[in-house]
């Protein structure tokens, strides 16, 4: 295991570089002048400042001088200036960061939780009504367009049941509570506003649901699948010969192989969620990451879209490693190379 | 090449080399037996059903997709079954005109996807080495963006049209299929008949064509199948963030976004809410029942 997991890690500053570069000539590919969106538009006539830009992004040469200059810049965490918001980047990215963190925690909880239930029940109940249930709704899952299916809860939820709350991380005429971790959740409790936690946590639930069903449907096929394999091996018919109850047999000896696999695919979904986030966050007005990337592209703010990009392939690359890694520690049947 | 010639689908006709080829002698008769099960028929029928009204609805339509034809907002109502959207136009009918936009997008996302994809794999699997490094190694960073996040910082920069969606989708698709094939091939290029063929000097390039590519083409063609609700929704949702077709179009995804403007006239999302999920189940449906019956273990 060892060795897989250094190799695994061996890759992973090739892929960076790949990933840093890849965004690099997208970027390039954007018909607007980098020095406008550097510097601002209002700065532009300041000799001083263009010229001081022009050195520090190595604009003044050529595509390769260029190249380094931003590399050395993306790398000590610089990634310039928005075009829109005339903020650093780096900062609003942090900034933005937590909502969509806490959107894709709750997101993982319902796919977790859930998908793992259902499965299992699936499971259980092989072509019985649970399992067809569970087929439908990973199905589903899979073919609903995420913006579409957000709207639809909003409007019956929100709209027509009135249980929960609107779009937005806050209910309106409420402040936010004071920036700790960036999750509203914990900082609220953390206040001790165990009112505003609860507002908070009823803002999250919809969203986290939207985002989260999808992943539901690809984990309960994965759990039913895997549970099904198990409950035919000869160790648990032995289990059962010894006169051990249902209940003990799946938590002892069923679940404790069948949901192995399900670490790898929670990991590896991590990009199909940044993905759906994107989408969420705009239906949800959820000021996190993917609505970010949405105002950055709309306005061709070529050194935002640039940052989410890498950000996007740096979280990508990172939860795939720590699946890789935590999957080849748990199982032992897995020996790569 | 044999890939635009194999329609898993039914009617096209098959490639006269992949009947030479003795291991893969009864797949057409294997195409006609996975009809048999239901919901890959029933896919299959909605697809269909989706294509003829493509291709002939602007033969038999009331209206244009276009035309204001009645007052704005009205809700579903026996004159438009769908109600009409913020300019008077009627739903249904922008539905039904909405798959002449989203189902040929879709489709050339996936024609181009699998042709781009199986060029490179193929090359990397069959000539190894250097090849075979750079175009993994290229298909690894691409893999690494969230999808979303490299399509839409390229159709923003090539600026928003149903072109340039194809052109996005098809940059951050390809590597899915450059894999999978690559590892098609390694197995395949193993084998006693293409030893055979390069023991008697078949040049490698025949060797590719006619030896390799026809034995693994067939879960290609099956990946594309399970695709192509993934790359209609991927579509769909471009249009819908700005970033694809532009208005007055009809396309799914922009006309959903019209439905978001319009939050609370909940029908004018609903046609083609309901044209993205029916077509993408449909195609779950006869992906997941071609795998089934090929019995496909290598994905991704």
């Amino acid at each position: 295991m060892g060795r897989f997991v250094l190799r695994r890690l061996a890759i992973t500053p090739v892929l960076l570089l790949g990933i840093v570069t890849l965004a690099f000539i997208v970027a390039r590919l954007i018909p607007a002048d980098p020095l406008a969106s550097i510097v601002g538009e209002r700065q532009m006539g300041n000799e001083t400042v263009v010229a001081a830009a022009r050195k520090r992004w190595g604009l003044d040469g050529g595509v390769i001088q260029q190249y380094f200059s931003y590399l050395r810049n993306v790398f000590t965490g610089d990634l310039g200036t928005s075009f829109r918001t005339k903020q650093s980047v780096t900062s609003d990215l942090l900034d933005r960061l937590p909502a969509t963190a806490e959107l894709g925690v709750g997101a993982l909880i319902v796919g977790g939780v859930g998908g793992i239930s259902l499965g299992i029940a699936a499971a259980r109940r092989q072509n019985r009504t649970v399992d067809h249930v569970a087929r439908l709704t990973s199905l589903v899952g899979s073919s609903l367009p995420v913006f579409w299916l957000g709207l639809i809860v909003l409007y019956v939820f929100y709209v027509r049941l009135g249980w929960f709350p609107g779009p937005g991380r806050l209910p309106s005429r409420t402040d936010a509570p004071d920036h700790v971790t960036g999750f509203y959740t914990v900082d609220a409790l953390l206040d001790g506003n165990l009112g505003l936690a609860w507002a908070c946590l009823r803002q999250l639930m919809l969203p986290s649901f939207v985002l989260g069903w999808g992943l539901m449907g690809i984990v309960s096929r994965l759990v039913r699948g895997a549970t099904l394999d198990e409950l035919h091996a000869d160790y648990v018919r032995t289990a059962r010969a010894k006169g051990l109850g249902e209940g003990v047999v799946m938590r002892h000896h069923v679940l404790r192989n069948s949901l192995t696999p399900v670490i790898t695919i929670m990991g590896l979904s991590l990009g199909i969620l940044l993905t759906s986030a994107v989408l969420t966050e705009t239906v949800f007005s959820w000021n996190g990451l993917g609505s970010y990337a949405v105002e950055a592209t709309q306005r061709l703010d070529y050194p935002a879209i640039n940052g989410v990009c890498i950000t996007g392939g740096v979280i990508f690359l990172v939860s795939s490693l720590i699946a890789d890694v935590l999957y080849a520690a748990v199982d032992p049947k897995i020996r790569y190379g | 090449m044999s890939i635009t010639q194999t329609d898993p689908l039914g009617a096209a006709p098959i490639d006269v080399d992949s009947f030479a080829v003795p291991d893969e002698a009864g797949r057409w008769a294997a195409f006609k037996n996975v009809l048999s099960s239901w919901p890959v028929a029933v896919g299959i029928g909605v697809l269909l059903a989706w294509a003829i009204v493509a291709i002939t609805v602007p033969l038999w339509a009331w209206a244009g997709p276009r035309d204001a034809v009645g007052p704005r907002l009205q809700s579903p109502n026996w004159d438009h079954v769908l109600g009409t959207d913020s300019l008077g136009r009627d739903v249904l009918i922008r539905t039904l005109y909405g798959a002449r936009e989203s189902l040929p997008t879709a489709t050339a996302v996936i024609i181009g996807t699998v042709l781009i994809g199986c060029a490179f794999g193929a090359v990397a699997g069959f000539r190894g080495g250097i090849t075979d490094t750079v175009i993994m190694r290229a298909s690894d960073v691409v893999l690494s963006f969230p999808q979303i996040f490299l399509a839409m910082a390229v159709a923003a920069a090539l600026g928003p049209s149903l072109r340039n969606t194809i052109v996005a989708l098809v940059l951050v698709w390809w590597p899915i299929y450059a894999r999978l094939l690559r590892g098609q091939v390694l197995a395949i290029k193993q084998r006693e008949h293409v030893e055979a063929a390069r023991s008697v000097g078949v040049p490698p390039r025949r060797i590719l064509r006619r030896h390799v590519l026809p034995m693994a083409i067939t879960p290609v063609m099956i990946n594309a199948t399970m695709d192509f609700g993934q790359v209609l929704v991927l579509t769909a949702s471009l249009s819908f963030l700005g970033l694809g077709a532009t208005p007055p179009s009809s396309e799914w995804g922009l006309m959903i976004d019209d439905g978001t403007k319009n939050f609370y006239q909940w029908w004018i999302s609903l046609g083609p809410g309901l044209g993205i999920l029916s077509v993408a189940l449909a195609a779950n449906f006869v992906g997941d029942g071609l795998r089934d019956h090929f019995d496909v273990r290598a994905k991704g």
